[in-house]
């Protein structure tokens, strides 16, 4: 691994600058900390070791900092922040790996909660507004599973259902935020996942309105920063694009009734 | 006060999601609280499976042998009723997951894959990628945002479940529970409640597996407030996991299933690279101690070999608690298709890649076979009946509980991928339940006082004031720690009496302590400390049961395992030698003493300690479990 400046073995601490609001109405401020190095620290870990122990380098005892965890194996999406101006989960983002002072900082375009806490709803209102689901009779037995799906098919699929909703792309998305009603990639992914699949595709007609209404596709710059901080590498701008093509037939559907 | 009929539902994974769904499509409203957006709840960790017999690998599976796999995985602890029809629906249960257009990975013809999981024969574990969990709950969850959708289910996330609220014929009525943002403390009326929860691992942290919010102090509330819990010292320790600073991080079971040898060098504490040891200079020892089924041999017995092989033997690599679980020798185009979610995680978190070197690995705290007291109604075939409102009850009238807060389905041990069938199955199971326990609720009933609510709240919030006051000389995320360390070296993979006494001291010095701390946020907002303070002292209580429970337990079953208690096989003796006979008779005789369930009742002094009888109906314990 390149040398990352900041990191001399000689430093033997972890600088952490991290940007804190202590309720949704508050003005931000910024606290600096340093606790001891370790090669195996990651973000979460350091905000673990550091909750114990909260004292900045001013040497002031302040209340420790808030911030989300769960699996700290990035698949819940809990912990995404803005680490060194990036989005990403922290529990995977080594601290052997950052430049320092690691600079933390709420996910920013969702309103904050405390601290590195977001409120994430949005994304919650974009899959209910794409109906991100498959219509199911019930959740009982009929003695038979879905259509059979081909293993190309499903290697497709599969890169869209590891979407964890943590918000990354929509962090990064210069068109999703408090001024817009664009819905972000994570919810338009959701829809390609649905319409490929067999039965999900009998709503396929309706979910495409859902995104060529306001707010949908069309608000789609093309600024491409979505697909390049999805933590789980998921081609969000080739679902765009398709569901784009997608779009466009379905209109052409509904023009020829 | 919420005036709301219907159900409460309390945790949002697997389980949770499954009895709500259950609940909703009865048509009876769902209130569904989880402390954190259901989506991120714990079963999206499980990477490796879920247990179904489709015998579509050409090995005539069978449902029989997927019952009787779990019954002696479990070795024979578990009441055999639930674990039948358990695996009969399975199937069912498979096809609806498909349904909900769950990403089940794919065979050549199109149809639902399945591979070799430990602690079985046959091929019988569907998998998504390597992230069967998060596929299925994802699934689930877009059939609740359905019903979310069309109002018959009202989901109450960053709410914590603080207390039971039971009327005057000890009936659960509801809950109070707590905005972890404003921290007001309410009351919620239901006629059920349903938990879901998930396990404990957090007694072991960090090493553990489980995620940080697996606390089980919502369990450890309800034992308090009364309800039973069984089995608490049944806690499995995943012998695959990759050594962290903040948790443990779990290396799926798959990795052996699909090929992977766990190795260490015959020489202690050779220093050279890991493919720099030729062939012959490598110790493959689950291969060599069990030879019939090698690598994928039962979690609590790969654990424990790992234990004998570090601690014993002094193999470990370089010296210390690690083995190799190595995958280099496999296809790597393979590999990377069906284990992509643990060498992403490989990768991540170790910056190594496990296609190039042996990962470096540990047994963790992983599953607690243990949980919440539940009840079940037997058919005359044997199986459970299937619509009952004894199902998954626990102990206290209107309250039920399944997934991995409940203990009923895998007894001392649980096989790989009986985990998220577990959660499914029985939070569906629970759900129904419920619905029986709704339709046949009379009218009469008592109901809660305002005043007894009313005085319950300001106990909650004065509890709150106190702590955010607190200032003492005591670090809650200390004391947290100091309670991982105990429960890891003193009640993990080997125990021994006495240490468990000096345990149960050290845990009262704990729980005495946690009346010292500083909390050291006075804010009443988003308060994290505030919230986790009160967590751990379930968490000692918890801790507590479980150490009891294996201070009563004289022997080794599953999971709990006390070297002292030890019924060994005779070695190069089978079934006909008198050797074996004589050790098939004293295995007997253990199991009229000891295969009981146990069952811990909360008491101020600390837990009361009962046994009571397993259900063994279908396959009684004759012959002793044998993986040579």
């Amino acid at each position: 691994m390149s040398a990352i400046p900041g990191n001399t073995p000689a430093a033997k601490a972890i600088h952490l600058r991290i940007r804190r609001q202590d309720r949704p109405d508050s003005t931000h401020y910024w606290q600096d900390f340093k606790l001891g190095y370790e090669p195996d620290h990651n973000v979460v870990s350091a905000l673990l070791a550091l909750r114990a122990d909260p004292v900045t380098v001013a040497g002031a005892r302040v209340e420790p900092v808030a911030w989300e965890h769960n699996c700290m194996e990035e698949v819940c999406g809990a912990c995404a922040m803005l680490i060194n101006g990036v989005p990403k989960p922290a529990c995977s983002a080594l601290v052997d790996q950052l430049a320092q002072p690691i600079v933390l900082e709420p996910l920013p375009k969702f309103p904050v909660v405390r601290d590195l806490i977001v409120d994430r709803s949005r994304i919650d209102d974009g899959f209910r507004r794409v109906k991100a689901w498959i219509d199911i009779d019930g959740p009982w037995d009929i003695h038979e599973g879905a259509p059979r799906i081909s293993q190309r098919q499903w290697s497709e699929s599969y890169l869209y259902s590891r979407c964890m909703s943590c918000g990354c792309c929509m962090a990064a998305c210069p068109q999703f935020g408090p001024h817009a009603d664009f819905m972000g990639p994570a919810p338009l992914a959701q829809v390609r996942l649905m319409n490929a699949h067999p039965t999900g595709r009998y709503d396929k007609a309706d979910r495409l309105h859902a995104i060529v209404a306001e707010g949908g596709l069309s608000d789609c710059g093309n600024a491409q920063n979505c697909v390049r901080v999805c933590p789980k590498a998921i081609p969000l701008t080739s679902a765009i694009g398709e569901l784009g093509r997608q779009a466009t037939l379905q209109a052409l559907r509904d023009l020829l009734g | 006060m919420t005036e709301r009929g219907g159900a409460i539902v309390i945790g949002g994974g697997l389980g949770g999601l499954w009895a709500t769904l259950t609940i909703a499509n009865a048509s009876f409203p769902v209130q569904l609280f989880s402390l954190f957006e259901v989506r991120r709840s714990h079963s999206v960790c499980a990477q490796g499976g879920i247990n179904a017999v489709l015998d579509t690998k050409g090995q005539h599976d069978s449902v029989q042998q997927h019952i009787i796999d779990t019954i002696k995985g479990g070795e024979y602890l578990a009441n055999q009723p639930p674990i039948k029809s358990m695996c009969e629906s399975a199937p069912g249960l498979i096809r609806t997951f498909d349904r909900m257009g769950v990403t089940f990975s794919r065979t050549a013809e199109g149809l639902l894959d399945q591979r070799l999981f430990g602690g079985v024969k046959n091929k019988r574990t569907c998998f998504a990628g390597a992230s069967t969990g998060q596929q299925l709950l994802y699934g689930v969850d877009q059939q609740v945002r359905r019903l979310e959708s069309l109002g018959q289910v009202t989901k109450r996330e960053w709410w914590e479940f603080l207390e039971l609220l039971k009327d005057d014929a000890g009936c659960c009525r509801g809950i109070l529970a707590m905005n972890l943002r404003s921290l007001e403390v309410r009351a919620f009326a239901a006629e059920v409640v349903v938990l879901a929860t998930g396990g404990f691992g957090q007694i072991y942290a960090p090493n553990t597996t489980t995620s940080t919010n697996c606390t089980g102090a919502a369990a450890s509330r309800c034992y308090q407030q009364g309800a039973r819990f069984a089995n608490a010292e049944l806690f499995q320790f995943h012998p695959t996991a990759m050594i962290g600073r903040d948790k443990t991080r779990l290396m799926s079971e798959a990795a052996r299933g699909e090929g992977g040898r766990i190795w260490v060098p015959r020489t202690p504490d050779d220093q050279r690279a890991a493919r720099r040891i030729p062939e012959a200079e490598r110790f493959y020892f689950l291969e060599e101690m069990f030879p019939s089924y090698g690598n994928t041999v039962a979690r609590d017995e790969a654990s424990r070999a790992i234990w004998r092989v570090t601690r014993q033997m002094g193999l470990g690599l370089r010296g210390t608690d690690r083995v190799y679980l190595d995958l280099t020798h496999l296809d790597r185009a393979l590999v990377s298709t069906r284990l992509g979610a643990i060498l992403d995680i490989y990768r991540k978190f170790a910056g190594v890649d496990p296609l190039d070197e042996p990962m470096e690995i540990f047994p963790a705290a992983h599953y607690p076979m243990g949980g919440l007291w539940v009840d079940f109604e037997r058919d005359p075939d044997g199986g459970m009946v299937s619509e009952s409102p004894r199902n998954h009850a626990t102990s206290i009238p209107g309250l039920y509980a399944c997934g991995e807060c409940d203990y009923a389905y895998h007894g001392a041990n649980r096989l790989g991928a009986n985990s998220l069938l577990s959660a499914s199955f029985s939070g569906r199971v629970a759900g129904t339940s419920a619905v029986c326990y709704l339709r046949g609720l009379g009218s009469g009933h008592a109901r809660l006082r305002q005043h007894d609510i009313d005085r319950a709240i300001a106990r909650q919030a004065s509890q709150n004031e106190r702590l955010m006051r607190s200032d003492g000389p005591e670090s809650p995320f200390e004391i947290h720690r100091a309670l991982g360390e105990l429960m890891t070296a003193k009640v993990g993979v080997v125990r021994a009496n006495p240490e468990l006494e000096v345990a149960l001291e050290e845990l009262r010095e704990l729980d005495a302590r946690l009346g010292r701390i500083r909390l050291g946020d006075t804010k009443d907002w988003a308060n994290q400390p505030l919230s986790f303070a009160r967590q751990l002292r379930d968490m000692i209580r918890l801790g507590t049961v479980v150490t009891q429970s294996a201070l009563a337990r004289d022997e080794c079953r599953g999971a709990h395992y006390k070297p002292e208690f030890k019924l060994s096989i005779p070695e190069g003796k089978f079934p006909g030698d008198p050797e074996f006979e004589d050790y098939r008779a004293r295995w007997q005789a253990n199991n009229a003493r000891w295969l009981k369930t146990t069952i811990a009742e909360h008491r101020p002094e600390g837990p009361k300690i009962d046994f009571e009888p397993v259900d063994t109906s279908l396959y009684p314990p004759v012959n002793p479990r044998d993986y040579r």
